[in-house]
């Protein structure tokens, strides 16, 4: 299954990459595989944004703009005004994903 | 390894009592569970079922867990995936046993809300293995590795304060692939001197990944979701629809029990019926059936998918169904505006759930859909207005 194409925000700047596998390691859609000792990107639509291939790529090779990627949680952040969040974290009797 | 004591089902269910330590279950971590578990047999009465004892380490006692599921795992599992008590679901973080491990053992780590725990044993079965508890408030590796509580520095610190560095003779930690989104390797190995290695995305896939040599096939990688994944999701989907749906039917028996000559219970009953029944009926499809059948429906937008279904959902039960037989032509226009756009609306919260939605897609769904979801809503209450003024012959 895939989501909404072109609205990834995923950067890979293949001529930072040293090879050293995480981001394949770490991807779970698949979007990173190794060739020839270089990362390379398969399908970048399959992308969801999770930011574990940016986090931790120490090359700076990779960019995303990561988040919440729920509804409830961008619509709590239209209505306060504030970041996107679940309202999970302090708020007592709510209930987490 | 020799293990130091075994706490059976008669020591534990014994009334005498050597010490009441009253630890265990509410203990704040492994090792005070483990330490009263060796100081006294009978502290394991109150110890939770799935620690069956504890063995040494040359850092201390640590509690050992069963492999296997009780009962009361198995309703814990149903408790925690209908409803808030999944925030209450949790495990004492720190350091636990499967098996005797020993120096060269692997350390798995997971997250302290039980159901997360209780899969990561499970798949231990037979293995001699630490498992390192993280503590994400309760909360599921995936999720709290997207807020950051499964994350590098509480990694570090559990790393630390299970002193690990002494337990083990090796410098290696493996943390399920999805934690990654939280857990930086790179700063972990430069804090602690572990490495981390990324394990298969399911903890079922640990056994095959371990006699592979610690390598992962593209399957074990990749985010499954099947129809059974989608199905187990959906109860967190309806149950708050619901909690808000005796409002909506309420609301719904007013508007159309109001009359000139007061409120009659007849009105609402016959026209207040299909409504709340086709209310019903949108909530199911936004929420169940959307779901379940998500690959199936075009479009990729969550929100096209929800109307498309919410649409057919209108039209089968106006159409077919006696109950929710609309017959006025602009309640029935009210029912196609309305229900198919809150099946919509309440398909996109699925978003929350799926592995394969990011944040950029859900964004731009809204943009789009918000204001159509208001002014649905909007002309609905219009026109409901409108037939409320031709019932009561004013215009």
């Amino acid at each position: 299954m895939k989501y909404l194409a072109n609205v990834t925000t995923l950067a890979y700047a293949p001529d930072k990459c040293a090879g050293c596998g995480r981001c394949a390691e770490v991807c779970p859609r698949g979007v990173f595989i190794m060739q020839d000792k270089r990362a390379v990107i398969t399908d970048k639509d399959r992308c969801m944004e999770c930011g574990a291939c940016a986090l931790n790529c120490e090359f700076g090779a990779i960019a995303v703009n990561t988040g919440v990627g729920c509804a409830a949680a961008l619509i709590n952040g239209m209505i306060t005004g504030g970041p996107p969040t679940c309202g999970c974290d302090s708020t007592p009797g709510s209930v987490c994903c | 390894m020799q293990k130091l004591k075994f706490v059976t089902k008669e020591q534990r269910d014994g009334k005498s009592s050597c010490c009441s330590t009253g630890q265990g279950a509410d203990a704040n971590s492994s090792g005070a569970v483990a330490k009263a578990l060796l100081s006294c047999p009978d502290a394991g009465k109150n110890a939770p079922r799935w620690i069956i004892g504890a063995v040494p380490s040359p850092a201390g006692a640590v509690p050992q867990i069963s492999t296997a599921w009780t009962n009361g795992d198995r309703w814990g599992m149903i408790k925690s995936r209908s409803g808030g008590y999944r925030m209450r679901y949790t495990v004492a973080p720190g350091l636990y046993a499967v098996g005797t491990p020993g120096k060269d053992a692997d350390v798995f780590v997971s997250a302290n809300y039980k159901l997360s725990f209780d899969i990561l044993r499970r798949a231990l079965a037979g293995f001699n293995a630490w498992v390192l508890v993280l503590d994400t408030k309760s909360i599921n590796v995936w999720c709290a590795a997207g807020k950051g509580t499964f994350g590098t520095s509480e990694l570090v610190t559990r790393i630390t304060e299970a002193k690990l560095a002494e337990v083990v003779g090796h410098r290696r930690v493996i943390v399920p692939q999805l934690g990654a989104v939280g857990v930086n390797a790179a700063d972990v190995a430069k804090r602690t001197g572990f490495r981390v290695s990324f394990g298969p995305v399911e903890a079922r896939d640990i056994p095959e990944y371990i006699r592979a040599g610690y390598k992962k096939t593209s399957a074990m990688s990749n985010m499954k979701f099947g129809m059974l994944d989608r199905l187990v999701l959906t109860p967190m989907e309806i149950n708050p629809a619901m909690k808000k749906f005796p409002w909506v039917a309420a609301g719904i028996l007013l508007i159309f029990g109001f009359q000139p000559s007061g409120f009659l219970f007849k009105e609402a009953w016959s026209n207040g019926l299909p409504f709340q029944l086709l209310g019903l009926l949108s909530v199911l499809t936004g929420a169940l059936v959307t779901p379940v059948l998500l690959p199936f429906v075009p479009f990729r937008s969550f929100a096209v998918k929800g109307w498309i279904m919410g649409v057919l959902s209108v039209f089968i039960a106006t159409r077919y169904l006696g109950p929710t037989g609309v017959q006025d032509p602009i309640l029935l226009a009210v029912a196609y505006l309305l229900f198919p756009a809150l099946s919509s609306y309440i398909a996109l919260q699925f978003t929350g759930s799926t592995t394969f939605t990011g944040m950029s897609g859900v964004k731009k769904e809204l943009k789009v859909g918000i204001p159509l979801y208001i002014g649905a809503a909007s002309v609905s209450m219009v026109l409901v207005v409108v037939f409320k003024l031709k019932e009561w012959g004013l215009v």
